[in-house]
């Protein structure tokens, strides 16, 4: 996947889990939680989201690389890089 | 092999169900009766839909909110606001002797109420209200403490301590007169700070979103599988079994119908449980030839006492009158009026003399 599906991959998990957000206007340099005031249960289903769809393990004490939208695609890359987008 | 079985489905266990299949685990919720839904169900008769439990939805947030605990519970299920078809309440009232307390949703009809007929007590208010535990502070030093306690600390006059009482322990209180601070507080929030709220079809409508939820995300539900055991090995709950000898393995065992139900299927005597709770309610529904406006009827629920004493506690006849709450599903504000012409009364009651009752027809 590149940079820019990976960021799709993310926007649809967001879509999923918080489906009244409008995300079109989503500032990917600003945190997450600031923008959709989320918790660590839906950082918690960000995670899984990921492992059920694309097998990617993220151990808890890197959550944190989740923060943002630009941070998460940061991370997400060299993990995702060889994985088809669906 | 499941990896949880879920015993009851209620709102609780569908909820349950939902959150562990986004898990990705092989879930089977079981249920007893031949419908969803539990202690807030519905039932069609005569061509009309009819409510059970439930009057209104508490923790009333305006779509938008994010913060409070309906905005978490669509999230954490995944559900839009909008399929609720939520309808804010038109107004409710605790009546009393020569006293009401008005409220809406939101804290400021009752606390402009407060201040006019509890003109001593305003200030005293407001502490309670800022005092009441958080959501995240459930279960901490302090929240288990009796709230009548704490509550007498603050206000002074017993006449408002009983009617603020009245709407949170009809709501919300399983044990006679009184109940823990922290469930005192939730209680009083979700009534009092967020507010009533009725999806426009009714409680069927929250219980449709969630099975059909609990499905698309291949969770298995099975209606008229009575549980009659549930198999122990080594201490954990590793299975059960059903009325019809059926025997269900699963790694866990998730269990909704309460404590006391849930100890007896794990093959505990009776006599070794604590007795069960004494609260129970009836209800009479009654249709209407016309708009229960009509008849005087202009709010959404009414919590009324004939004394300026509240007794919340089993009553000794069948049914206790004294007090109860009166509520309208026609009476929310919804886009076209309801036009359900219903009204429905709960009041205390002694299980005891009804199951008796029953017993002999």
């Amino acid at each position: 996947m590149t940079p820019d599906e990976i960021r799709e991959t993310v926007l649809d998990i967001l879509s999923d889990i918080a489906p009244d957000e409008d995300l079109s206007g989503l500032d990917p340099d600003r945190p997450f939680r600031d923008q959709l005031d989320m918790d660590s249960m839906d950082f918690l289903d960000i995670v899984m989201e990921l492992r059920k769809r694309y097998r990617v393990q993220i151990p808890e004490e890197e959550y944190p690389a989740l923060a943002s939208m630009t941070s998460t695609v940061e991370y997400l890359t060299p993990r995702m890089k060889d994985i088809p987008k669906k | 092999m499941y990896d949880t079985l879920i015993l009851g489905a209620g709102m609780s266990g569908l909820a349950a169900g939902i959150r562990l299949a986004h898990y990705d685990q092989r879930v089977c919720i079981l249920e007893r009766h031949t419908t969803v839904g539990g202690l807030n169900s519905f039932y069609r008769r005569h061509g009309r839909n009819f409510d059970v439990g439930l009057h209104a939805l508490t923790n009333y947030a305006p779509k938008g909110d994010r913060q409070g605990p309906l905005a978490r519970l669509l999230r954490q299920l995944r559900l839009r606001y909008d399929d609720l078809e939520l309808a804010p309440q038109t107004g409710s009232r605790i009546a009393f002797p020569e006293v009401t307390l008005r409220f809406g949703n939101g804290l400021d009809l009752l606390r402009e109420e407060v201040r006019r007929q509890f003109p001593d007590q305003a200030d005293r208010f407001e502490r309670l209200v800022a005092s009441l535990a958080g959501y995240e502070d459930l279960g901490r030093a302090g929240t288990e403490r009796s709230a009548r306690e704490i509550v007498g600390l603050l206000l002074t006059d017993p006449l408002l301590i009983e009617m603020l009482f009245c709407p949170v322990l009809f709501y919300g209180g399983s044990r006679e007169r009184d109940m823990e601070f922290g469930q005192f507080s939730i209680l009083f929030r979700s009534i009092y700070l967020e507010g009533l709220a009725r999806p426009r079809p009714g409680v069927r409508q929250v219980l449709k979103l969630l099975v059909r939820r609990f499905k698309q995300l291949g969770g298995q539900l099975r209606l008229r599988a009575g549980v009659c055991r549930i198999v122990l090995r080594g201490g954990a709950a590793q299975g059960v079994v059903l009325d019809d000898g059926t025997e269900i393995a699963a790694r866990c065992v998730l269990s909704s119908i309460g404590w006391r139900e849930t100890m007896r299927l794990c093959g505990v005597p009776a006599g070794d449980l604590p007795p069960a709770g004494q609260i129970s309610f009836v209800e009479s529904i009654s249709v209407l030839d016309v708009p229960p406006a009509r008849l005087g009827m202009n709010e959404t629920a009414v919590f009324y006492n004939d004394s300026p004493a509240f007794h919340y506690a089993r009553p000794d006849e069948a049914i206790d009158p004294r007090s109860g709450v009166v509520c309208s599903p026609d009476n929310f504000d919804y886009p076209t009026p309801a036009e359900e012409n219903i009204l429905r009364v709960t009041c205390l009651a002694n299980y005891d003399r009804w199951a008796a009752d029953a017993m002999r027809s």
